[in-house]
């Protein structure tokens, strides 16, 4: 390297950083789209009942609009993920299952004529009783899903073969703590609302828009346009942020526009208003879990009892997915020889839950560590040093019998936060207007599985390629989108400092269908560790290409540059491609749910100090403090901002964010209502990064995206209970939560 | 009806109707995309520009207001190839993420330390100030931490 500050563990700022400071990065809505007509999706307004018909309005010029129904689907109408549940559009004579469900689209040349010619659209629905409970989705009296509303169960056994056995363990115990825990649904809100748009040309659909994940959208239109692989086309276009909220729902708006291209012969553009992204789109899972743990004298861990029942919504989704890394992190890191686990997610009338950041773990996140602060106050033993002391360590095992035998950071990020901790804030304070204010300091400790589930990586087979294009540049071809997170940096990093060259030397394509191989959804904290591993290894295999040719045709100036533009000019393109391996060691059983659930974890502690104001009851958090074993930081500064940014998604899904269901409609659809932190709400965030390696990552990388939204809301509320001397077990921690736990004693 | 505005110090009309919003104006009649919309109710911030000296968000300004009037995007904070301080220390400090919140971050952070309103203040009240001013420009992707630390590196700078 002539400049090694560009390498892997350089904080070299974001290639796209210009672009973006400028206003110059164009996003889906700022793209050049002459002649371009704008969609509108006519929704149901009923949350369950049975479509009897759609109504056009006689008084209305539909002679300047166009209107999609199920009809004019040409392949399957069904948005293919998972299961074959959910329609694009709700077909005559079918069900409507939620509040919102898209059921016809518009079409027109202004998007003001398309929205009006919406309304101008009756849907006739007969009302079926809803479901909008868990209990009431268990109790099965309305069948919404199969014969039982179930999407999906998991059982987890570590131990023990039959639950006598499991009953036994917690006859023995000392001491059994147990806790009912609610956790809320969350909004993701990206600041660009879910926006795409479509073309046909030539009998080929080309769909561009805001996405995480190009091979969905593809695999999903392949199916609804009933064309082969080569006739449509996926293209990202710059993404305004993602969280998981586009990883799943930009396949319904490229089936809407594709089919409203298809029918008008213009291009169309769909961009949601707000009220419209956050009443329709997916959120994360709220989530019921009940925890129980028998502790023997001694203050360890004899056994942990989890049952986890999540709402999935009206469809499947990514559900199951959730609700699997939900239960593999329900019994925490920590040491415990007998675990069961068990996890549901149930079927009602509320909008698909999909993914978020996190994606079920910092549900069951926020049971455990509220669990291990109650044996902690239970023991009077400082909650830190219990946490390290139960806290599982290289050799030991996890619920599903997964031995750690490298890079576990427990030690490291726990000695990271005691270091920064310092004395605990004075308990009893006041305001502005001298009425009593609380303050106490929360800690939890955690853990995230970084890569997809179990053999999801095999089953995945994710590929990346590097290139010498015919100009002789460097080429990175990867279908992982950069979301905000900097996967482009990354891998131009990753990519530079495998081939020897310099950050700007290499240039990262535009994740499109016909352009890059399949690496995989940008999903899972795995861009980084899985796809940035194999662009590691693509490069290295470009470079020893190069040096191998530079060899038998005595080229001179053997610099990587040079010789790529020696080569180029002589040959056709060098393109290496690399499938992913999973590292040796790596089983998992799906039937027993027993294995290593992902190749390695990430590590985390986190510390909280909040002032509860008596007055408001407001909780305004002071203090923050996340200690993340990330492996390795490819570059700093990005990894930085990616737990600080899901440091403060979960400070504000602890205090403030919440969306509120009213007869299965989102009540708070608005960002007026539906409330996010502001600079104002953020508290300065402190982080320490940890590196333990990962041996088969990038550079010993591993995932970093989601760890930081799983802990600090357990946090949150732990330091809460020290502050006033009570539990809350609920999300979020609003001032009306605080105000009756204040009054009554309880959440 | 023909409204005349000066954007980014150059005159330009525009023929639209005067309950227009702003944004669109820009957005549209323009073709100035980098002022964004995130909300349209004024909440967000990613549609802030500076409307004669003052932030706001022009999803909630209609564009018969502006008539005589002069308005900086974060097309004009630039000089030529040169960046505002700013938008220079929002890339040095990895203050931009998914970048849809920055064009109105970066107007609005302009707007504060031209205007020095965190001059000679320490870094603690400084930084409680950037909150303070900021507070209308909501980000999802940063934790806001390594934005406030841009804003805080610029206004040193500007002071220098």
């Amino acid at each position: 390297m002539d400049r090694p500050s560009q390498a892997v563990g350089a904080s070299v700022p974001r290639v796209d950083g210009v672009a973006k400071v400028t206003g110059r990065a164009r996003y889906l809505d700022d793209l050049e789209a002459p002649g371009a007509w704008h969609g509108a999706t006519v929704r149901s307004k009923t949350a369950h009942g049975v479509l009897e018909g759609i109504e056009l309005d006689p008084a209305f010029d539909w002679s300047k609009v166009v209107v999609v129904t199920a009809e004019d689907i040409p392949g399957t109408n069904v948005i293919m993920l998972i299961e074959d549940d959910q329609p694009a559009l709700v077909k005559v004579g079918a069900r409507v299952m939620h509040h919102d469900e898209p059921v016809a689209l518009v079409a027109a040349p202004t998007r003001a004529l398309a929205f009006e010619a919406a309304k101008h659209v009756t849907l006739k629905i007969s009302p079926r009783p809803p479901v909008f409970s868990v209990e009431d989705a268990l109790a099965g009296k309305q069948l919404l899903y199969k014969t039982n509303n179930v999407f999906k169960e998991f059982l987890i056994r570590k131990g023990h073969a039959a639950d006598g056995e499991l009953e036994a363990a917690f006859a023995s115990a000392a001491q059994v703590i147990e806790g009912t825990y609610y956790t809320s649904p969350q909004e993701q809100m990206y600041i660009e609302p879910q926006a795409m748009m479509a073309e046909w040309k030539g009998g080929r659909c080309h769909i561009v828009g805001s996405m995480q994940c190009p091979y969905y959208v593809h695999k999903a239109m392949k199916s609804l346009l009933g064309c082969g692989p080569d006739d449509v086309v996926i293209t990202q276009s710059v993404t305004g942020g993602g969280f998981g909220g586009k990883e799943e729902y930009p396949s319904m708006l490229a089936a809407h526009v594709a089919l409203l291209a298809r029918k008008a012969g213009h291009a169309v553009k769909m961009v949601y208003d707000r009220d419209e992204d956050i009443a329709a789109t997916t959120k994360r899972h709220p989530c019921h879990t009940k925890h129980r743990m028998a502790v023997d004298a001694a203050g360890n861990i004899l056994a942990i009892d989890v049952d986890v029942v999540m709402d999935g919504g009206a469809y499947l989704t990514l559900s199951p997915v959730v609700l699997s890394r939900g239960v593999l992190h329900a019994a925490g890191p920590y040491k415990c020889p007998v675990t069961r686990v068990r996890g549901r997610v149930v079927a009602t009338n509320h909008p698909p839950h999909g993914a978020f950041r996190g994606f079920g773990a910092p549900q069951t996140t926020f049971a455990y560590e509220r669990q291990l602060e109650k044996l902690a106050i239970a023991r009077g033993e400082d909650p830190l040093a219990l946490r390290s002391r139960l806290a599982l360590r290289s050799g030991d095992a996890t619920s599903t019998g997964q031995v750690l035998t490298f890079s576990v950071g427990t030690d490291d990020v726990i000695a990271g936060i005691a270091a920064v901790a310092g004395p605990p804030p004075q308990r009893d304070g006041v305001n502005a207007a001298g009425s009593p204010v609380k303050r106490g300091r929360g800690v939890c400790f955690y853990f995230h599985g970084a890569g997809f589930t179990g053999s999801g990586e095999q089953r995945l087979a994710g590929r990346a390629s590097v290139a010498v294009n015919r100009d002789g540049g460097f080429e990175v071809r990867a279908s992982s989108t950069d979301i905000g997170q900097g996967a482009i940096t990354m891998f131009a990093q990753i990519a530079a400092t495998a081939l020897g060259v310099q950050v700007a030397d290499v240039h990262v394509l535009d994740p499109a269908t016909d352009k890059v191989p399949d690496s995989g959804p940008t999903v899972a904290s795995r861009t980084c560790m899985v796809v940035g591993g194999l662009v590691e290894h693509a490069a290295k295999a470009v470079k020893a290409k190069l040096e191998a040719w530079a060899e038998s045709n005595t080229i001179g100036d053997r610099t990587p540059t040079a010789l790529a533009r020696a080569y180029a000019a002589k040959n056709a393109e060098l393109v290496e491609t690399v499938q992913y391996e999973p590292p040796p060691g790596i089983a998992w059983d799906d039937a027993t749910y027993t294995g290593s659930a992902y190749p390695v974890y990430g590590w985390a502690a986190c510390l909280v100090d909040v002032a509860v104001d008596l007055d408001t009851y407001e909780v305004a958090i002071e203090r923050c403090v996340q200690a993340v074993d990330v492996g390795k930081a490819i570059n700093p500064s990005i990894v930085k901002g990616q737990i600080e940014g899901g440091t403060l998604q979960a400070l504000g899904w602890a205090v403030l964010e919440n969306v509120v269901y009213k007869d299965g409609r989102v009540a708070n659809a608005n960002m007026t209502n539906c409330i996010v932190p502001t600079f104002a709400d953020a508290p300065e965030l402190e982080t320490i990064l940890v590196e333990c390696p990962y041996p088969y990552g990038p550079s010993g990388a591993k995932g970093v995206g989601e760890i930081p939204m799983d802990g600090p809301a357990a946090a949150v509320a732990n330091a809460v209970q020290s502050a006033l001397g009570i539990p809350f077990d609920a999300l979020p921690l609003s001032p009306e939560a605080v105000r009756a736990g204040v009054r009554g004693g309880h959440s | 009806m023909k409204i005349e505005l000066e954007v980014n110090g150059t005159a330009k009309t525009v023929e639209v109707s005067p309950w227009k919003r702003l944004l669109d104006a820009l957005r549209e009649d323009l073709h100035l995309t980098g002022t964004k919309e995130g909300c349209g109710e004024g909440e967000c911030g990613a549609c802030t520009v500076i409307l004669d000296g003052e932030a706001v968000n022009s999803c909630l300004v209609a564009v018969g207001q502006c008539h005589g009037r002069s308005i900086t995007t974060v097309e004009g904070l630039a000089n030529g190839d040169v960046l505002h301080a700013v938008q220079r220390a929002l890339v040095a400090c990895g203050g931009a993420q998914c970048g849809i919140c920055t064009p109105g971050i970066a107007v609005c952070a302009a707007h504060v330390v031209d205007r020095g309103l965190v001059a000679g203040r320490d870094d603690q009240s400084a930084r409680a100030q950037v909150r303070e001013l900021l507070a209308g420009n909501i980000c999802r992707c940063t934790g806001y931490q390594l934005i406030v630390d841009a804003i805080i590196a610029a206004a040193r700078e500007v002071a220098r």
